[in-house]
């Protein structure tokens, strides 16, 4: 399929929504409109309320603290399981001692968390940054600990006939392939760093997309939560098709990435 | 160094370049009785000797090779590396492995220069010399592409001039050639003999081809049947040198020796099958 084409069929699904959702919120069908305006409000409520809200420019310092928070969860979170996979990977014991209390501490909902985050940390970014920490870091742990884990015996073998050193080692073979794994799941990293944000404003916060649709569901405004949820929506998508390209750039030496980019 | 072979005369200690004395190797598994791999075998390869081992699959040769090469450890008996004891990695050692040993996430180049750097080469040099390597094994086109994008016989040859830019003393081959097509085959078997010529090193040579053996080699050991491989065949191969790979073939005496290898082996490969069926 070529590109134009799958672009087309891509808008013209969306289009398709977008009617439906017209048609259910504003033609009455035996008297009644299927989607209630109170409930569903309409695409063009929705999108004039998003125009609205990016020209009286109120909106950008919102998008502002969800980003700043987003990246810093994740900087944080990666690099915190990028030193843990790596000290786990190197000291076996150590490992072992501590993998029930890592198990244990995953398996947590995170949102049981984030009360006590915000009693810690206050109802600023950084409770929020702390959500997003604690789901990144697992993901990323878990990810570079298998990196490291799963190097091919005859790689390690070769390197070290080559005669490298720890530090050699370390940087041209445990260093790339545990970059590998971590960015094979970038996508749910992000994405995770994200939901850490936006569901940190949405319990607490004087600032952030979460903040804002919080707010507009306070006063039952629901042109205000859908126009949030768009803005929320497109910034999902830039951020997808930031971490698609950082992927693509890193991950150039596997198998079958030339497909993906059709 | 002299200290560790008062046993052995002057002149065998300086050509001595692998030494294996009673060397047996065992893998071990919990809740498995050991698998006794190769048994009590001793062996002695001249540091300038073209040795290739053949034997039927599952034999032992692989792991012969990556006892020498110090990646795994004996069982009982000891290995001598140009009369010094073995403990660790061979340092003298460039090995080819039977599977794909480079690095996925490098290009032939880098992959081939990388074998420099680890060495203190700069950068630059490296990257020159390894052009040279890729250009002499046929991959000059094949510069900057990453090893998912080469053939199977490509990715050798990468490994191939990985191991040969570093010069080691002892140069050990699992199967070099083995994915490749007759014609580059013997390309690459005077290739081999080529620089093998220019500086005599040792060479572990295992393939599947009789053939190649002969036609490469100066002496070609038989290994048995597994498990407890031993090595029930050592023939000298007595053919001018120099030689060409594919030429050879067709001289009398190539054909004797070939008769003669020929008959053992087949009946030791025919009991690799009897012992499973
Ligand atoms: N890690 C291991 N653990 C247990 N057994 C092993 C291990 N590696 C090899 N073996 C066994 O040792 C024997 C020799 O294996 P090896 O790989 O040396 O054979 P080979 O002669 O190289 O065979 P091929 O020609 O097929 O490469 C085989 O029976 C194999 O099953
Ligand atoms: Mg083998």
């Amino acid at each position: 399929m070529t590109r134009i084409k799958l672009l087309a069929l891509q808008i013209a699904v969306g289009l398709g929504l977008i009617a439906l959702w017209h048609v259910g919120s504003t033609v009455p069908i035996f008297g009644r409109t299927l989607l209630p305006p109170f409930f569903f409000s309409t695409p063009a409520d929705v999108a004039l309320r998003v125009v609205q809200m990016i020209a009286a420019g109120k909106i950008w310092p919102h998008i502002g603290t969800t980003l700043t928070e987003t990246a810093l969860s994740f900087a944080i979170g990666a690099i915190g399981g990028i030193a843990f996979g790596f000290g786990f990977a190197r000291y076996p014991t150590m490992a072992a001692v501590f993998e029930p209390y890592i198990k244990m501490a995953n398996s947590l909902p995170r949102v049981v968390l984030a009360p006590i985050f915000m009693l810690w940390l206050g109802l600023g970014i950084w409770s929020k940054v702390a959500l997003g920490v604690s789901l990144v870091f697992f993901i990323v742990f878990f990810n570079v600990y298998r990196g490291i884990q799963e190097v091919s015996p005859v790689i390690l073998a070769n390197a070290r006939l080559m005669g490298m050193n720890e530090r050699q080692l370390f940087r041209h073979v445990y260093w790339p392939s545990a970059l590998s794994w971590m960015f094979s799941s970038l996508h749910t990293s992000v994405g995770f760093a994200l939901v850490g944000a936006v569901v940190g404003e949405y319990l607490g916060a004087s600032a952030g997309l979460g903040y804002l649709i919080h707010e507009a569901e306070g006063v039952f405004d629901t042109t205000g939560v859908f126009a949030g949820m768009v803005v929320l929506a497109i910034f999902v998508l830039a951020v997808d098709v930031a971490v698609t390209a950082a992927e693509r750039r890193m991950l150039r030496w596997q198998p079958g990435r030339e497909e993906a980019r059709a | 160094m002299a200290a560790v072979l008062p046993f052995k005369p002057a002149a065998t200690r300086e050509t001595t370049a692998i030494a294996l004395n009673d060397v047996s190797i065992e893998f071990r598994a919990r809740g498995r009785p050991p698998f006794k791999a190769v048994a009590p075998t001793s062996l002695t390869i001249a540091d300038n000797a073209f040795v290739s081992i053949v034997g039927p699959t599952g034999s032992g040769k692989s792991t012969l090779l990556n006892v020498i090469a110090g990646l795994l450890k004996v069982a009982s008996g000891s290995i001598q590396i140009f009369g010094r004891r073995l403990d660790g990695i061979n340092r003298d050692a460039g090995y080819l492995f039977q599977q794909d040993a480079v690095m996925p996430w490098k290009t032939a180049l880098d992959n081939v220069a990388l074998s420099l750097e680890v060495a203190g080469v700069h950068r630059e040099d490296a990257q020159g010399e390894a052009r040279a390597w890729l250009g002499k094994v046929g991959l000059g086109r094949f510069l900057d592409r990453f090893p998912h994008e080469l053939s199977g016989g490509q990715k050798k040859r990468v490994g191939l001039a990985q191991v040969l830019i570093r010069h080691p003393k002892i140069l050990l081959m699992d199967e070099p050639f083995g994915p490749l097509d007759a014609q580059t085959r013997q390309i690459m078997g005077n290739l081999l003999l080529d620089l093998w010529a220019a500086d005599r090193k040792a060479v572990v040579f295992v393939t599947h081809d009789l053939e190649e053996a002969i036609a490469l080699s100066d002496r070609v050991l038989i290994l048995s049947a597994g498990p407890e491989a031993h090595v029930i065949g050592d023939h000298r191969i007595d053919l001018a040198r120099p030689r060409d790979a594919a030429d050879i073939r067709i001289d009398a005496r190539f054909h004797e020796i070939h008769r003669t290898i020929w008959g053992q082996l087949k009946a030791e490969v025919a009991k690799t099958y009897g012992a499973d069926g």
